[in-house]
């Protein structure tokens, strides 16, 4: 039995743009990415605005095409090739694979109740026999995401954030999936539910056996949270490690930026953040050669021409010509 | 110091399907000239609502006590905020006095216009300004907070730029009519932190350069430490702490305090485990009697926490915390 739940390699998702008959731009949203998702791994994903992070994790979920490369997921039960599957097996894995939405509300009639909201992707993918087998199935992962039978029966604008994360989770949770993209999941919420969110999501993962790909934006939360950590720029996975490792000795230089740029909640911490200078490019106008010599303090001529390839040492990945280099400097 | 903006007893509702909802509950805090308060609290605490209504720029629903009352000292005088009623005098304040940078800055330029001629706009409407001065004006602040190549910008459209050079934009328009109070609602929350970096280091030098107060709305503590003097805490629209930053940060009195610095997530520590505050916060619908935090307390102190609204009660010169653990102090 293969380790890892999914395998990804040099996966691109190109979306085409403009309008027009012959001025074609393609907006390279994830481009090449090779990624190792280990089985009950809580697997962190971050990376600035516009990274790709959501557009990854929707297509590892098979939600939006697969312009390049291959991804394999694997959970003992069964093994697909995500780029060519369709028809009943992709059926089978929208059951498998599932989305935690920021706020699925937006999307749903106000006059669903908490039940509706949670038994739709069973009634949806017709997963259950009847009404009565529906229920129990609700009631079942309603219990376990500490929401009773009396919330069940009301609507959900009158639910607190936690309240109505909790439900969003419900919802994704009930078709039973192996694997689960939390996309944003406690960003909305005030820090002092949020620890109580990721805390109901650790011990769900435990209990079920899910492998999670967190989304977000919050380096301090995924430190906590996350065993492994990815970090995109500009739709490049440019560096990955176990969580520990990558905080204790980050090496590619916009990880060290992200890192020391977090703002201190000690007032006199005059840290001089590595103050990184310029803006992210745009995704429709990528610089040649490494995507972040635009703003590196560090580039030299081969960046400007060579894109940098992951390299592997001690199970820590970076895409930087000059990481070695860098991390002696530091020593020495 | 002098004082720049007094708040005294706001209290703010809302008509709706619902009935009424109470947003802000009996809110005082006084702004000095030139100094950074920042005001932190949950989604929904009240935030925005108390920050628009400095510049009585609430929702038509909103209904505002008769206790409320906004002073703002200007050099020409002093303006009864609340009282002003026509598009004109409401003019010396939205835009004129105060200015404010909202959150999502698309949402603060018009799609169709570019951000120059909305600048320029601006500054007519606010001074007695030439076209031409306003447009060199406007420049010259794109300019001032870091925007390259200004005059080109200029020409531009708002969605055109990045997020980063759009939140510039904002500020440059913000901070063109030389207001005396800089309102920044959640500047830097859509921002990549390396940008945000660079935000919060532009805001720092405009205070010591141009000397407005600002209030600084966020959900971010770290942010706060790195940027204000003084830190005004929410929770459900009701003001539970006020202190110097590096006295609530290091020394929070108020339980709601304590229980937020203590489930951030510390990147000192990982192996810390994540300790939330019990419960989930009441629906404003549900607003507890008694202390607004009784529902998730672990200190509650007797029965006066369910039945009576806590006072406001002095710790010292500068930190003050409405709880009942305190009331002694302040006899
Ligand atoms: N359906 C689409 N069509 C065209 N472009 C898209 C589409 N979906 C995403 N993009 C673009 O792809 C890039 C990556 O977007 P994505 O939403 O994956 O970023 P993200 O890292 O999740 O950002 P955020 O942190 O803001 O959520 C962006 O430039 C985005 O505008
Ligand atoms: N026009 C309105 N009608 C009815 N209720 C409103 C209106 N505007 C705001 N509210 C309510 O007032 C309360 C305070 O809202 P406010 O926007 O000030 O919160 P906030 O602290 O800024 O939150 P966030 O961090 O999410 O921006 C909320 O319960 C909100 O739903
Ligand atoms: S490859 Fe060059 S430009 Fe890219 S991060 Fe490394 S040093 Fe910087
Ligand atoms: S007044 Fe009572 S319930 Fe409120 S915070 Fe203080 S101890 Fe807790
Ligand atoms: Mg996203
Ligand atoms: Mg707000």
């Amino acid at each position: 039995m293969s380790r890892s739940l999914i395998q990804a390699s040099g996966l691109s998702v190109h979306f085409p743009i403009g309008s027009g008959l012959f001025v074609k731009q393609l907006l390279k949203a994830v481009d090449n990415v090779s990624i190792e998702i280990e089985k009950g791994s809580f697997f962190g994903l971050v990376g600035e605005s516009g990274s790709g992070k959501t557009t990854l994790g929707r297509a590892l979920l098979k939600a939006v095409p697969i312009s390049a490369g291959t991804a394999h997921y694997d959970d003992g039960e069964v093994a697909y090739d995500l780029q060519e599957l369709d028809g009943a097996e992709l059926k089978d894995y929208r059951t498998r694979a599932q989305l935690i939405f920021q706020d699925p509300y937006a999307a749903l009639s106000p006059r669903m109740t908490v039940r509706d909201i949670i038994a739709e992707p069973l009634e949806v993918m017709g997963l259950t026999k009847g009404r009565a087998e529906t229920d129990e199935r609700v009631r079942e992962i309603a219990a376990r995401c500490r929401l009773n039978l009396e919330h069940l029966r009301r609507f959900p604008h009158a639910f607190s954030g936690g309240q109505r994360q909790r439900i969003s989770i419900a919802r994704a949770l009930v078709s039973g999936p192996k694997f689960v993209v939390a996309d944003e999941s406690v960003a909305a919420l005030d820090v002092s539910i949020q620890a109580d969110v990721l805390n109901l999501l650790k011990q769900l993962q435990d209990e079920l056996g899910l492998t999670f790909m967190f989304i977000s934006h919050d380096l301090s939360v995924v430190a906590h949270t996350c065993d492994h950590v990815a970090v995109m720029y500009l739709g490049r996975l440019i560096e990955t490690a176990p969580t520990r490792k990558l905080f204790e000795a980050p090496r590619h230089p916009y990880t060290k930026a992200l890192f020391s740029a977090i703002p201190s909640l000690d007032p006199d911490d005059d840290k001089t953040a590595q103050k990184l200078a310029g803006e992210i490019p745009s995704p429709t106008d990528q610089p040649p050669g490494c995507k972040f010599q635009t703003r590196c303090p560090h580039a030299i001529d081969i960046c400007r021409s060579q894109e940098p390839a992951l390299e592997t040492e001690d199970g820590h990945d970076v895409a930087c010509h000059r990481w070695k280099e860098l991390m002696n400097l530091v020593a020495a | 110091m002098t004082p720049l903006i007094e708040v005294e007893n706001l209290t703010l509702q809302f008509r709706t399907d619902e009935g009424l909802i109470t947003a802000v509950e009996d809110v005082s805090f006084t702004l000095m000239k030139g100094e950074v308060m920042g005001l932190v609290g949950e989604s929904g605490s009240g935030k925005s609502v108390t920050a628009k209504s400095l510049m009585h720029l609430n929702a038509r629903n909103a209904v505002y006590s008769p206790e409320s009352r906004i002073t703002l000292h200007t050099d020409t005088g002093t303006v009864d905020v609340l009282s002003l009623r026509t598009p004109r005098e409401l003019n010396v304040v939205r835009g004129g006095a105060i200015s404010m940078i909202f959150q999502e800055p698309m949402a603060s330029f018009a799609p169709a216009i570019t951000i120059g001629k909305q600048m320029v706009e601006q500054l007519l409407l606010h001074s007695d300004m030439s076209k031409g001065t306003a447009k060199s004006v406007s420049v010259e602040m794109l300019d001032r907070v870091g925007i390259s190549d200004a005059t080109r910008r200029f020409d531009q459209y708002a969605f055109e730029l990045s997020g980063g050079m759009r939140q510039r934009a904002m500020i440059a328009m913000a901070l063109s009519t030389n207001p005396s109070l800089l309102i920044a609602d959640e500047p830097t929350t859509a921002l990549d932190v390396t940008i945000q970096a660079q935000v919060i280091d532009l805001m720092k030098d405009l205070v010591s350069e141009f000397g407005m107060g600002i209030i600084f709305i966020t959900h971010d503590l770290g942010v706060v430490a790195q940027t204000a003097d003084r830190v005004n805490v929410m929770y459900l629209g009701r003001i539970v702490e006020e202190g110097p930053v590096r006295e609530v940060i290091r020394n929070p009195r108020h339980p709601y305090t304590q229980g937020l610095i203590a489930a951030l997530p510390k990147l000192e520590d990982l192996d810390a485990p994540l300790t939330p505050v019990p419960g989930d916060i009441p629906s404003p619908l549900e607003r507890p009697a008694g202390c607004v935090f009784n529902t998730r307390c672990s200190q509650v102190v007797g029965e006066e926490c369910m039945a009576l609204v806590p006072m406001n009660c002095r710790l010292d010169e500068t930190h003050s915390v409405a709880c009942h653990i305190y009331r002694e102090a302040a006899e």
